[in-house]
């Protein structure tokens, strides 16, 4: 590969600002200065797609209506854990307006009748003239179980003479939390798997034993987080219509890509035949990811009737089947020495998916400070209850929630304030600078003694910090088009979930050619576009954006051409400017790009680029690259301390993702992840019930989330960082808006009222029982 | 949920009129009057005509968005279905199904309602405005254009019904303080945690109208 040598800004402006060279591909763009020196780059721009949804003219999937357009339904068992008898259709086949009934194990395994492991677990779908008769007729199939004793309890799954949720072991992987090395599902006894002893850049080193001997002080704490669910407005669902030359396939999901791989290995189709479009989608959080069960079934109910199909969830099944964050029943011992340095950390956990694997508490612990000693036994507790799934940030979220009260712990041990300890132990540039601007911002100069405040109405503040990686994709591949009419069009696979994807693009591409956004074209959620990225783990934009800007670098060179050959002069001498092509040695010589582009001998020219490694060499084999996106949050909360009643009062949250692109829309985001947090705190929990394996707060009503009454005041601050790897240097910001929060509500509320709470939620209920300890 | 639905999809039409025979023979009518007026914007009553319809479809007229339409709906029907289905206005979401989150909120009578807890046939001759209709032509509501610029959408679902609670708001009280917008918008859940922006957006709105 050819390559050339440039000089990149590099560092955090402010702070230690400078600049590197690296050796990049010579057919890359050279560098773009930090953002103050560009036009719509790192600027609030209004999301392309806003209009749309502010007059609800955006067509979700759960909005699409073909001509001659079925309703599915699908049913679902109502016990947990159960052998399937028989099954009987008959009268629900017969029902006026209902077109195909489909048993779901007949897709796999027609001989055997399955097995239920979990309340809700689907066992037929039903096709219909309208989502009434649908779900009239899912009331009519009989199903015969012989039900079995289950177990729904994390700590009762782990009995000895439990139920077992397998009785042979299981290989797969599912979609699940932790991120990281995870163990392969075979390990383990009963209802036991793994453990998991490491993550990348992470894992066991040192001596723990020989760490412990050397520290001057000791926490060791177990800490506790709930199952919860993504409650996305729009609920999982796809519509499908099968016709014989390929399936076309409307799917609510952050994947467009991932589910047309699904769809075609599940149907043995070619990739060609499988076309899956997201316009617009209505919350995802890691749940998307996948076709699920109600992909196939649609299709299946598509090819059998012949018509299209649509499938959409119900917030109850939603709820029961298609994800949630494990808990976490998490052990943490770690020592330090009396200056702070950290002499060891073990970390041993346990959580559970449900019937599915992936509840580990992630990296936080392994990575987040130095320290030369370190072990992590993180195990999966199998359960009859819905499978969990990625929840932003998997793992790091009920991981941060302990370590960072352990920290802070440490800290009051110490007689350390503990930003300053974190000086001390966290290596990252960019937290630094986010503690310093951040505690500036927040007052935190103003914070008292834990439980000094005084009165029966107390105020609180904390603190937490996270680590997210810089995530990218490889398989990342954006089209640039130019017109010659003068349009310019971008186009790939990858969806915009509500993160703003679209509208990024659209800023690359006019940043690149000199134009305006409203300029653009983008064309994306449709896999008849080169593939992108998943919307998960935060890589979109560190995955999407490099491409974009190559593509449109690339396809401007190609304009150039044809512009010097008409001015008999060097294609290199030309430049873009405010909707110009410009010669940079006389700008007299310009045109309007649009005049450019008649030019064009054909009707368009086009470049399709894809993501390349990272600069500077970090990349890793396996489509990561290193890095680190770091995050502190600020709280503050008021307790009341007669009624129990928690109230967080305003979260600054400084962030960074390197290069920001759109500010309007990291704010968005930003804001979205500490509410989720302060959801997670205080307020959100799956309930359920052990005698009946149900899961009883399956709605909106019972199932709390924050409303408009209980959202704090939240300013962020977002750090510019400049590492130097790739075309754009940006990354998304998802993920770390998520992680810390929890943690830092934990620590205010310690700071307000002097006794630590250990679980989440941390309900009035909570607060009055540990204060009620504490006098004891 | 499941089990809410199919009780009122079974029995919709009649218990909806039966409940009303109840009210009127208990001799409470003004209960209906105090209904209408308080703010339980999930329960809109009407007067009661006596006349029982169903299990079969029915044709009925309804006032939407200032055009008067035809639709053939099954008394179950709920005015979000008959929205969203029968006339192709997908802008109002449904969500929850049981008035918890007002994605679904639209005007009837020129207030908000939960249009999944409101029923096709209660509507009567009562008017509908739906998101679709909020603008005027191409000249977006101040709301719409407050809500681009302030970013107060991120999947954007929960977004048609937050700004009909917003711009009811906007209609009734020209001068919000931001405690007066959280509590107009106080039943919207928006999961991606949008809420701040939504505020923002309301109170540089009401500005803007003045």
């Amino acid at each position: 590969m050819d390559t050339k040598k440039e000089k990149f800004p590099h560092g955090i402006p402010g702070y230690n600002l400078g600049e590197i060279e690296r050796e990049i591909p010579a057919e890359d763009p050279p560098a773009w200065p930090i953002n103050d020196e560009l036009r719509v780059i790192g600027k609030r721009v209004p999301r392309l797609d806003a209009r749309a949804k502010v007059t609800g003219e955006a067509k979700y999937t759960s909005d699409i209506q073909l001509p001659g357009m079925l309703y599915a339904k699908m049913l679902r068992a109502n016990v947990a854990h159960a052998k399937i008898l028989a099954i009987d259709t008959t009268l629900a086949e017969k029902l006026p307006g209902v077109h195909a009934v489909h048993l779901m194990h007949e897709m796999d395994d027609k001989d055997h009748l399955p097995m239920v492991k979990f309340v809700g677990q689907p066992i037929a779908g039903v096709a219909a003239e309208s989502l009434d008769i649908a779900k009239e007729a899912i009331k009519l199939i009989k199903v015969k179980y012989d039900e079995k004793p289950f177990v729904i309890d994390l700590e009762d799954a782990l009995d000895a003479n439990a139920p077992l949720v397998y009785d042979e072991p299981i290989a797969e992987q599912r979609d699940g939390g932790d991120v990281g090395v995870v163990h392969d599902g075979s390990k383990g006894k009963g209802n036991l798997r793994g453990p998991s002893t490491s993550s990348f850049w992470g894992g066991p080193r040192g001596d723990v034993e020989k760490g412990f001997a050397e520290a001057d002080v000791v926490v060791e704490r177990t800490y506790r987080t709930q199952v919860h669910t993504h409650v996305p407005l729009e609920t999982h669902g796809v519509v499908i219509d099968w016709k014989p030359e390929g399936m076309t396939v409307y799917a609510s999901t952050q994947s467009t890509k991932g589910v047309r791989d699904e769809l075609a290995t599940y149907f043995d189709l070619p990739k060609s035949q499988v076309r899956v479009i997201c316009q617009f989608m209505g919350g995802g959080f890691g749940a998307k990811h996948s076709a699920g069960t109600f992909g196939p079934m649609a299709a299946t109910l598509s090819k059998k009737t012949g018509r299209p199909v649509w499938l959409m969830l119900d917030r109850q099944e939603e709820h029961l089947a298609e994800g949630n964050r494990p808990n976490s029943l998490h052990s943490l011992k770690i020592g330090a020495k009396k200056d702070g340095t950290l002499t060891a950390i073990q970390q041993k956990s346990h959580g559970t998916a449900g019937v599915a694997l992936g509840a580990g508490v992630g990296r936080i612990a392994q990575i987040l400070y130095e320290c030369p000693n370190f072990t992590t036994e993180q195990y999966d507790v199998l359960t009859h209850a819905g499978p969990g799934a990625a929840w932003r940030a998997p793992g790091n979220v009920q991981g941060a929630f302990g370590v960072e009260q352990a920290i802070d712990e440490l800290a009051e041990k110490l007689k350390i304030d503990p930003l300053t300890l974190r000086d001390k132990i966290d290596k990252s540039d960019v937290r630094k600078v986010e503690r310093m601007r951040g505690a500036e911002k927040f007052g935190w100069s103003k914070r008292q003694p834990a439980g000094s405040s005084q009165g029966p109405v107390k105020k609180g503040m904390g603190m937490a910090q996270s680590t997210w990686p810089r995530f990218v994709h490889l398989d990342s591949s954006v089209e640039v088009k130019l017109y010659k009419d003068g349009a310019v069009e971008v186009r790939s696979g990858v969806q915009d979930i509500g993160t703003g994807t679209k509208t990024i693009l659209a800023q690359v591409v006019a940043e690149e050619l000199g134009l305006e956004v409203s300029d653009v074209t983008v064309r994306i959620g449709d896999t008849v576009f080169p593939d992108g990225p998943a919307s998960g783990g935060s890589v979109v934009t560190g995955s999407i954006t490099p491409p974009t800007r190559n593509a449109a670098y690339q396809v401007k060179l190609k304009l150039f051409d044809l512009v010097a050959k008409e001015w008999k002069t060097e294609a290199n001498k030309l430049t873009v400017k405010d909707g110009m092509v410009v010669h940079m040695d006389d700008s007299s010589r310009k045109m309007t790009f649009k005049d450019a582009l008649k030019s064009l001998r054909t009707g368009h020219i086009s470049v399709l680029a894809s993501r390349g490694d990272d600069y500077g060499g970090f990349q890793q084999s396996w489509g990561l690259a290193y890095g680190d996106l770091g995050s502190v949050q600020f709280a503050e909360v008021t307790v009341d301390t007669q009624t129990g009643l928690i109230k967080v009062d305003r979260i600054v949250a400084a962030h960074s993702c390197a290069r920001p692109l759109n500010i309007g829309q990291l704010e968005s985001q930003i804001n979205g992840g500490v509410i989720q947090g302060v959801s997670y705190a205080l307020y959100e929990a799956r309930v359920m019930d052990k005698g009946t394996g149900h899961f009883i707060n399956a709605n909106v009503d019972q199932y709390k989330m924050p409303y408009a009454m209980e959202i704090p005041e939240i300013e962020s601050i977002l750090v510019e960082e400049y590492p130097a790897q790739s075309s754009t240097d940006a990354y998304g910001i998802a993920e770390p808006a998520n992680i810390a929060t929890a943690a830092a509500i934990a620590n205010a509320v310690y700071n307000a009222i002097g006794v630590r709470i250990f679980e989440i939620p941390i309900t009035p209920a909570s607060i009055l029982n540990a204060l009620n300890k504490d006098y004891e | 949920m499941k089990n809410d639905k199919d009780k009122s999809s079974k029995n919709a039409g009649k218990g909806n009129l039966s409940r009303r025979g109840f009210l009127r023979g208990a001799g409470l009518t003004t209960a209906g009057t105090v209904m209408l007026n308080s703010s339980v914007l999930a329960f809109e009553s009407q007067p009661a005509t006596g006349k029982a319809f169903g299990p079969d479809a029915v044709t009925i007229e309804m006032k939407v968005n200032g055009e008067l339409k035809s639709l053939i709906v099954e008394p179950r029907t709920t005015l979000a279905t008959a929205l969203r289905d029968h006339l192709g206005l997908t802008g109002t979401k449904v969500v929850c199904d049981r008035g918890a989150c007002s994605a679904c909120t639209v005007w009837l009578d020129g207030r908000p309602v939960n249009s999944c807890m409101t029923l096709a046939l209660d509507v009567g001759s009562r008017p509908v405005e739906t998101i679709e209709g909020l603008a005027e032509g191409n000249e977006l509501h101040p709301l719409q254009e407050a809500f681009i610029e302030h970013d107060a959408s991120q999947c954007g679902y929960c977004t048609p019904g937050m700004i009909m609670s917003a711009a009811h708001l906007l209609k009734t009280n020209p001068n919000p303080t931001l405690q007066d917008v959280k509590k107009a918008t106080r039943g919207n859940l928006c999961r991606c945690g949008t809420y701040p922006h939504v505020f923002k957006a309301t109170l540089a709105a009401a500005k803007k109208m003045k």
